[in-house]
């Protein structure tokens, strides 16, 4: 076996397979940019090594810098995770000129299928069903119109390098191809160094579910099951699990055995996955075409591992070390269910617009695995840390397994209560809103999910009555608590008071009153039982209220705190009742109207500004564009107005919430 | 013939009316309560004693002998907040505007009397049209003995003051020499003269808000120190002010149980600091991390953000905190800032509550504006109530500490008992660049010889080394282990005893 490898990648992937190398006896090296020189990546491996500043293209990017970082320490191989390098051949060629075993497929593999073009004649070739599309090269915007026209729409615009929903552009209409395929040509550049772009038909109401290959150096390949990953938000995976809903024992054979052959077309070895976009509609076990192949490990690996008991990274550098599989596809069996949520640094309050900054609180929920319910988090960033604007803003994984979908899902939304981060937004609460919807219970899915059952955008999880029964009866009793230990500072007058029972907690506006008994509330006239665990001050606190587990994230402010369980943060206010009364003489506050100013909905570059002083622009026009997180956000006029100033230039770093344009 | 009981029942009732139901509905309709709701909320349930309820104004000028209300338009007493004794007064809009009278002003001085006898705080809740302009010279005097008993009140027992409603012409005053100031947005006011004779002087036209309203003040003039959205945010926050106040300036800082660990780890801090000198952070941050269960209650914080101040305890017991804010002008002292800190200090000196100050200062203000306006007096005050404070002081420099501004800032020499340095810490006369710039001021033209020299300079001075070999640092601390040594630093300084030589008073560069 390696003595040592390098890991060419930064965050939860890079703890990953640092994690799987440790188990393994393996020494591992990390690398690093400027940005994670304190990064939990660098500070689990035994060395590490500088690449450079913090941009990709000056650090994780630079394929020279990693192969004489090998050199450096000694590593006889390299896992490259996802993303970055690990899926250019050229790295590939490079490690093998210099002796050095690359964790993946054969160069030619990540040629092959690396390419979305050339990819797509080899599926056909192979006789795998595909989607309808322009596979050769288009070389203008009214070229893009014609094939597009010719295909019929809707159509996808694709970077042909991209991946993870970067440089994709759906489009309706010759119009939408106009305005995008240029954007599309731009970010593919910007994200992957090649501007090419392919158009195919889009399928509506699909589902998005991949196969999981794995492969040996000696022609053995087998697949390891689905998964599922429909939640998607503009193509971007949220939620993914394994297996997948709709797929039948006789449909997952089916796939499999044509994802294998397709591998073993191209003499493919190591992980791999073929994406297949799969009708909901057609109940045939056939409707399934290829879309891709990803010559590299899944970000959503965790969750094949949890129903295989595989580890995938450990398989993958047994391959590459050359290894053969030490099971048949006969061995492999799929048992319970896994879910995986990405958390992400974004606000989905706000559009889901990317969240940067540092992590002042950080603390994922504790990790366990019993026989029948696994918490597994696969994180990179740590307390302290900064989730900064140059790389993904993924900042972990939450998975859980469970014998059953229902099981597992409910264990999310434990964990996800769990979950404590502060100092940017990130979209737990949205996590938790998917993981409580019926129809994603339902397991009634499709990409378009979160468009079509948020098309408002995201305001909370719905209340649950219980919940917020729950949410009263604890405010109220930590409300308690506070004023009891308020009451015992020293310098009392006469004995020291009591505290109340009866409060009344203000949740988002409704009052609810409830009085304390030993064990037990009462709010407005309904009894429960109740306990709690609770020190002032705490962040989280664990209640159980009628037999069901609660658990409380609070802020809190002077004034009021923020309550959030159940994917929904409250504004919670308590008093006693007599202080309540009086509340109610107050006048309501009404927010400021923003909507004379455009600003910046998160920190970024001002990339573009499309109108000028005293230009008029209508609803929904686009005004300018702000660079963040390697993705342009197309700012729009939300209603007509004049344009009397311009607070920002061209170029200017945005701060939230900073002021572009004001209107009339 | 009623019985007297029967009296004392039935004046009792009218007297708490006040100016009447249709007057207390008009204020509710403003969106404030009464004087006596106000007091029911600031004080423990049931805790308030009246005095002087049945007091009367003595005035028979213009109409006022047929005009009688108990209480002259004032509620005074005292209470419990959280058990612990505290005088108030609530001046009541409902009966003659709450405009002062002799006889109002008495029972104001009472109550400030005897606060000042046995040693509890002051809490005034002002909501006054102004005088009583019927009695003219008497109610005029009124204002002054109200305005000496501050005085003398000052630095005794703490006075805090929440204005609820207008508060104009000479009524400023009182307030302004309490100790804090807390007010109502958008219904409250203070201004020594109002819009209309500031139209007729200045033909300036502004609003009674924007001339004196909560944002006027705890924004731009600083005179006030913290605004909330309504009545009974102010006065559950004033309960909570009131929980971190001494009694008085003899018994020392109130003391309450916390189950935060004294020794609690803060990894996250050791990352607070970024990489580049010039990159901002929020002191925030470490000042939560540091206090019991991050509790933080921050004084002025609208006003000169480059300086924070407030109060938090450390196991239980109140400190004061002073900290530059990097995130604000880079954390510089000018004017406001050291204004603001100045103050504070002083209160806290005052009120013998140690003084946790956090340094990250790249010097003082530049300007004609700052030097015209008199940065070396407003600097002064900062200096002077840092120097002349006995009480314990504890000092930890974060990053920078340059020039005068680092002398200023509880330094060794200004009496600091406990002056820690993060090894981040910059101790230097200035920044590299600028130091460099003059010592080699014949290289200046050579851009390369003087990046060598920066370097060099930065690599002798961008350290806490050269002034912990002094013995100005008297420790190199991580920056998690900030708590652990706050709390013990307290714990040892807890029966610090240092005077300053007699004086009747000192001359603070007023």
């Amino acid at each position: 076996m390696f003595d040592k490898i390098l890991i060419a990648n930064r965050g939860e992937i890079a703890c990953r397979v640092i994690r799987t190398a440790k188990k393994m006896g393996i020494k591992t090296v990390a690398v690093y940019s400027d940005a994670d020189a304190l990064a939990p990546h660098v500070r689990m491996a035994d060395e590490a090594v500088r690449l450079g500043p913090p941009p990709a293209s000056e650090s994780y990017l630079l394929a020279d810098a990693i192969v004489a970082a090998c050199k450096a320490t000694g590593a006889q191989a390299v896992h490259p995770g996802y993303g970055f390098l690990s899926e250019r051949e050229s790295f590939a060629k490079l490690l093998a000129e210099n002796d050095i075993a690359f964790i993946g497929p054969p160069a030619n593999a990540i040629a092959a299928m690396g390419d979305k073009i050339e990819s797509k004649k080899l599926a056909k070739a192979a006789g795998v069903n595909v989607v309808p599309g322009f596979l050769g090269e288009i070389d203008s915007t009214d070229h893009a119109v014609e094939i597009a026209g010719g295909i019929g729409y809707p159509v996808m615009m694709k970077a042909s390098a991209g991946g993870g929903g970067k440089g994709m552009r759906l489009a309706w209409s010759e119009q939408d191809v106009r305005d995008g395929f240029e954007a599309t040509k731009r970010e593919g550049l910007a994200s992957f160094g090649d501007d090419r772009v392919f158009i195919e038909k889009f399928i509506e109401s699909p589902r998005h579910i991949e196969i999981q290959l794995l492969g040996d150096q000696h022609g053995n390949i087998v697949y390891l099951g689905e998964r599922e990953c429909s939640i998607q938000r503009r193509h971007q995976k949220v939620v993914e699990e394994a297996p997948s809903p709709f797929v039948t024992p006789e449909m997952r054979r089916a796939m499999g055995e044509q994802a294998v052959a397709l591998a073993a077309a191209v003499g493919y070895y190591s992980a791999g996955t073929v994406e297949l976009i799969v009708s909901g509609a057609d109940k045939t076990g056939q409707g399934f075409y290829f879309l891709e192949m990803n010559t590299r490990l899944q970000v959503e690996h965790p969750v094949t591992e949890e129903i295989t008991g595989l580890d995938l990274v450990e398989q993958m550098i047994r391959v590459a070390y050359g290894e053969k599989l030490a099971f048949t596809q006969d061995d492999v069996t799929l048992n319970g269910w896994a879910m995986e949520s990405r958390v992400y640094a974004e606000d989905p309050y706000r559009n889901f617009l990317p969240s940067t900054g540092r992590l002042t609180r950080y603390a994922p929920p504790p990790e366990s695995r019993t026989s029948d319910a696994v918490v597994r988090v696969d994180t990179g960033v740590f307390e302290g840390g900064e989730v900064s604007m140059f790389y993904d803003p993924m900042i972990a994984k939450l998975v859980s397994w469970a014998p059953t979908r229902e099981a597992a899902i409910d264990l999310q939304i434990e964990a996800i209560d769990r979950y404590q981060i502060a100092g940017v937004g990130t979209n737990l609460d949205f996590l938790s809103a998917l993981a409580q919807h019926p129809r994603f219970r339902s397991g009634e899915i499709t990409t378009g999910f979160i468009a079509e059952e948020y098309p408002e955008g995201f305001h909370g999880a719905p209340e649950q009555p219980a919940t917020l029964q729950a949410v009263a009866a604890v405010v109220a009793a930590i409300a308690k608590l506070d004023a009891t230990r308020a009451l015992r500072v020293d310098g009392q007058l006469g004995t020291p008071l009591e505290a109340s029972d009866r409060w009344v907690v203000r949740i988002d506006g409704t009052e609810h009153d409830v009085t304390l008994e030993a064990d037990a509330a009462t709010i407005d006239g309904a009894s429960v039982s109740l306990s709690l665990g609770y020190r002032p001050g705490a962040a989280i606190v664990e209640a159980e209220v009628e037999g069901e587990t609660y658990v409380l994230r609070i802020a809190r402010k002077r004034g009021f705190m923020t309550v959030t369980t159940g994917g929904r943060a409250r504004k919670v206010q308590v008093a006693p009742p007599r202080v309540a009364a009086l509340r109610h003489h107050m006048i309501e506050k009404v927010a400021p109207d923003m909507s004379r100013f455009l600003v910046s909905p998160m920190p970024g570059l001002l990339t573009r500004l499309m109108v000028q002083l005293g230009d008029k622009v209508e609803a929904g026009q686009p005004l300018a564009t702000v660079e963040a997180m390697k993705m342009e956000n197309m700012l729009r006029a939300e209603k007509s107005a004049t344009v009397s100033k311009v607070a920002a230039g061209v170029g200017e770093s945005l701060a939230i919430d900073q002021v572009i344009l004001e209107f009339e | 013939m009623p019985t007297t009981l029967e009296m004392l029942d039935q004046r009792r009732a009218e007297a708490r009316l006040g100016g009447g139901a249709k007057r207390i509905e008009a204020q509710h309709a403003k969106g404030r309560l009464t004087a006596r709701e106000r007091l029911d909320i600031l004080l423990d349930e049931c805790s308030f004693e009246e005095l002087d309820m049945f007091v009367e104004h003595n005035c028979a000028e213009f109409g006022m002998a047929e005009q009688h209300f108990a209480g002259d338009g004032v509620v005074t007493g005292s209470g419990t907040i959280n058990g612990r004794l505290v005088f108030v007064f609530s001046q009541d809009f409902t009966v003659f505007g709450g405009s002062l009278s002799e006889r109002h002003a008495q029972k104001i001085c009472k109550i400030m009397d005897m606060a000042l006898k046995v040693g509890a705080p002051v809490i005034g809740l002002n909501d006054s049209g102004g005088a009583r302009i019927q009695e003219g010279v008497a109610s005029l005097g009124g204002y002054a003995e109200v305005f000496q008993r501050n005085v003398l009140a000052s630095g005794v027992v703490p006075q805090l003051s929440l204005v609820m409603g207008p508060c104009a012409g000479g009524a400023v005053y009182s307030p302004a020499m309490t100790d804090f100031i807390f007010m109502v947005r958008d219904s409250s006011y203070m201004f020594v003269t109002g819009p209309d004779v500031v139209k007729t002087v200045t033909n300036e036209v502004v609003t009674q808000e924007e001339l004196g309203g909560a944002s006027a003040h705890t924004a731009k003039s600083g005179v006030a120190d913290n605004a909330f959205d309504n009545d009974v945010e102010a006065l559950l926050a004033a309960r909570d002010f009131i929980d971190f106040l001494p009694s008085d300036n003899r018994t020392g800082v109130p003391e309450r149980p916390t189950d935060d660990p004294w020794d609690r780890a803060e990894p996250s801090l050791d990352t607070l600091i970024p990489d580049s000198a010039n990159k901002p952070y929020d002191m925030h941050e470490l000042i939560a991390k540091t206090v019991d269960e991050g509790d933080f209650f921050e004084v002025q914080p609208a006003f000169a953000g480059n300086i924070i101040t407030g109060f938090g305890r450390i196991e239980g017991r109140t400190v004061g905190i002073v900290a530059n804010q990097p995130m604000v002008l880079a954390g510089v002292l000018d004017i406001s800032s050291s204004r603001k800190a100045a103050r504070f200090v002083r209160f806290c000196d005052a009120f013998e509550i140690p003084i946790v100050t956090f340094v990250d200062v790249p010097g003082f203000l530049p300007g004609t504006s700052q030097e015209h306006n008199g940065i070396i007096k407003h600097g002064a005050k900062l200096l002077f109530a840092y120097a002349e404070a006995t009480v314990p002081k504890i000092t930890v420099i974060t990053r920078k500490a340059y020039g005068g501004a680092y002398d200023v800032m509880a330094s060794k020499h200004l009496r600091g008992d406990l002056n820690y340095a993060w090894p981040t810490a910059e101790i230097a006369v200035m920044g590299a660049k600028g130091a460099v710039e003059i010592i080699f001021r014949q290289e200046a033209k050579d851009p390369e010889k003087l990046a060598a020299r920066t370097a060099e300079y930065e690599a002798r001075f961008a350290n806490p080394f050269v002034a912990a070999s002094m013995g100005f640092i008297d420790e190199i601390i991580m920056p998690h282990s900030t708590r652990r040594r706050i709390a013990l630093g307290l714990r040892k300084l807890r029966h610090k005893a240092l005077e300053n030589p007699w004086k009747k008073h000192d001359n603070i560069p007023l």
